[in-house]
């Protein structure tokens, strides 16, 4: 049985083709690493899963709902952990998590433990009661990671989760993960731009460049492939030694100035 | 609890935890009250028509509702770009119980700020008809929730804040400035009063004019039948585009 199933999936922003035609499967309670440098289609692939971008062509389907067709059961089925900052900085931590919990259907009588037991996994419990927007970035990040854990979905998809984390958090995150992915059976899908991340936890590896999978395998066999000794010089040997360019967004431009306008 | 409300309950946490935005959303309406207020009513009074506050009154309220619930909708650009408004749209509830939430949050800011005014107006000699209050507050909910619900809807077409100033300049400010809410609608050139016919807020100011003074143009029934049918339209308009809102 497969949690994930994308066919002949295309994303094109007008001349743009941010994903080309990508098919790829993913077993029910596996842990999936889904590599490419910046740029390659990552975080566009993923928002066509989580119903938050519709594709150009092709299909999703998660735990058998299609998600252009189904979205409402498609998100009854997933959790995510956003790539960038998606908590409310008008709310305290408490508040962001009890408010995740309540749109996310954890019952009421789990909620404050739970929220309690992550907020101590990230070591924000003493910060509880603080406005977000008083938070380091780490710190909003750890919250993040915190929120995204909250209610326990079958598929949980995090989109490089341990950016700007120190190696404690990092280490107290994957273990709980693990044990989610061994205990619960759930499913994940995750990107990274740690190789030993993937390497380590991932049973499965993809790796997408200029919106194409490039390869897919074990870590092993990506190595075996390429003829590299680890997974990094398999990665740079796929995708090449070139940095991608990257451009500022409107959303880089608007937080400017809202900088500026708070000032 | 449910999705509804804990994202009405989020607008509202938002809006006491900002003073600036409370002071400020009132000092637009109070710079009117006073120097529209003072500065016409001689000349209002010698046209006859007797007290300019009076009259104004109900006109300035409508304004301070008008804003902050169009502020409250467009949120939802501020929302989208920095990141929160994803963590709704991914959640396992439909769309039309977050929209439904927000407007209702934003509608009751709203109508918080209209009874601040209200106050206010009543320091400066505004004397309304204090047995029709629960009727004028039902206007002033239907005013918000209608202008809340359509500042989502613009909201959800628009990618970030480069057309808020197209919407201030070419939508509130018109809504507003030819609503009656400055002046009465009898005896207007035809033009004008075909404008003033169409837009919504003349009947909101009209049918809280109407409960608050005694004085209507429309007919507290019309006004009342027109905001319920447009508020129903937009809501479902707004709920509409909102759920197709891609992030």
């Amino acid at each position: 049985m497969f949690a994930i199933e994308v066919t002949n999936l295309t994303k094109k922003f007008k001349e743009f083709t941010a994903v080309e035609n990508i098919s790829f499967k993913v077993k029910q309670g596996s842990i999936f690493a889904f590599l490419g440098p910046n740029g390659a289609g990552k975080s566009t692939t993923i928002k066509m899963l989580t119903t938050l971008l519709n594709p150009t062509h092709g299909q999703v389907q998660l735990n058998d709902f299609d998600v252009t067709k189904d979205p409402n059961e498609v998100r009854k089925n997933f959790g995510i952990v956003f790539q960038d900052p998606s908590v409310d900085d008008e709310l305290t931590a408490y508040e962001n998590m009890d408010f995740h919990g309540v749109l996310y259907k954890v019952p009421d009588n789990q909620r404050p433990t739970r929220i309690e037991q992550l907020l101590r996994l990230v070591e924000l419990w003493d910060r509880k009661d603080d406005l977000v927007k008083h938070f380091s970035g780490g710190m909003k990040r750890r919250l993040e990671i915190a929120r995204g854990l909250l209610h326990h979905p079958k598929i949980l998809f995090l989109d490089e989760p341990t950016i700007g984390l120190d190696p404690q958090t990092r280490n107290h995150m994957w273990s709980y993960i693990t044990k989610l992915n061994k205990e619960e059976g759930t499913t994940i899908f995750f990107t990274t731009h740690y190789m030993e991340e993937a390497e380590r936890v991932a049973q499965e590896i993809a790796i997408i460049d200029h919106g194409k999978i490039v390869a897919q395998g074990t870590s092993t066999e990506l190595q075996e492939k390429t003829n590299a000794k680890t997974l990094e010089e398999a990665f740079i040997s796929l995708t090449g030694q070139q940095i991608r360019p990257e451009d500022a967004t409107p959303m880089d431009n608007l937080r400017m100035s809202r900088k500026m306008f708070r000032r | 609890m449910n999705a509804i409300y804990i994202m009405w309950l989020r607008q509202l946490k938002r809006y006491f935890r900002s003073r600036a935005r409370i002071i400020g959303s009132i000092g637009q309406p109070l710079l009117f009250l006073l120097a529209l207020g003072f500065g016409f009513g001689p000349i209002y009074a010698k046209a006859g028509d007797g007290n300019y506050i009076q009259f104004i009154a109900p006109g300035i309220i409508s304004m301070g509702i008008l804003f902050t619930s169009i502020f409250a909708g467009i949120e939802v650009i501020w929302d989208r770009q920095f990141g929160f408004l994803k963590e709704t749209l991914v959640a396992p509830v439909s769309r039309f119980e977050i929209m439904l939430g927000r407007t209702l949050g934003g509608a009751t800011i709203a109508v918080f700020q209209g009874i601040i005014i209200f106050a206010i107006t009543l320091l400066v000699g505004f004397r309304p008809e204090l047995s029709s209050i629960p009727l004028a507050l039902i206007f002033a909910l239907l005013i918000s929730i209608f202008f809340t619900a359509l500042g989502t809807a613009i909201a959800s077409l628009l990618d970030d804040m480069q057309g808020f100033q197209i919407i201030m300049n070419f939508l509130v400010m018109p809504i507003f400035f030819l609503s009656g809410a400055l002046f009465p609608l009898e005896g207007l050139p035809r033009e004008i009063a075909i404008i003033t016919q169409i837009d919504p807020l003349s009947y909101g100011v009209d049918g809280l004019r109407g409960t608050l003074t005694g004085l209507t143009h429309f007919g507290l029934a019309m006004d009342l039948g027109v905001l319920v049918i447009l508020t129903g339209i937009t809501l479902v308009i707004g709920s509409y585009l909102f759920s197709k809102i891609e992030a």
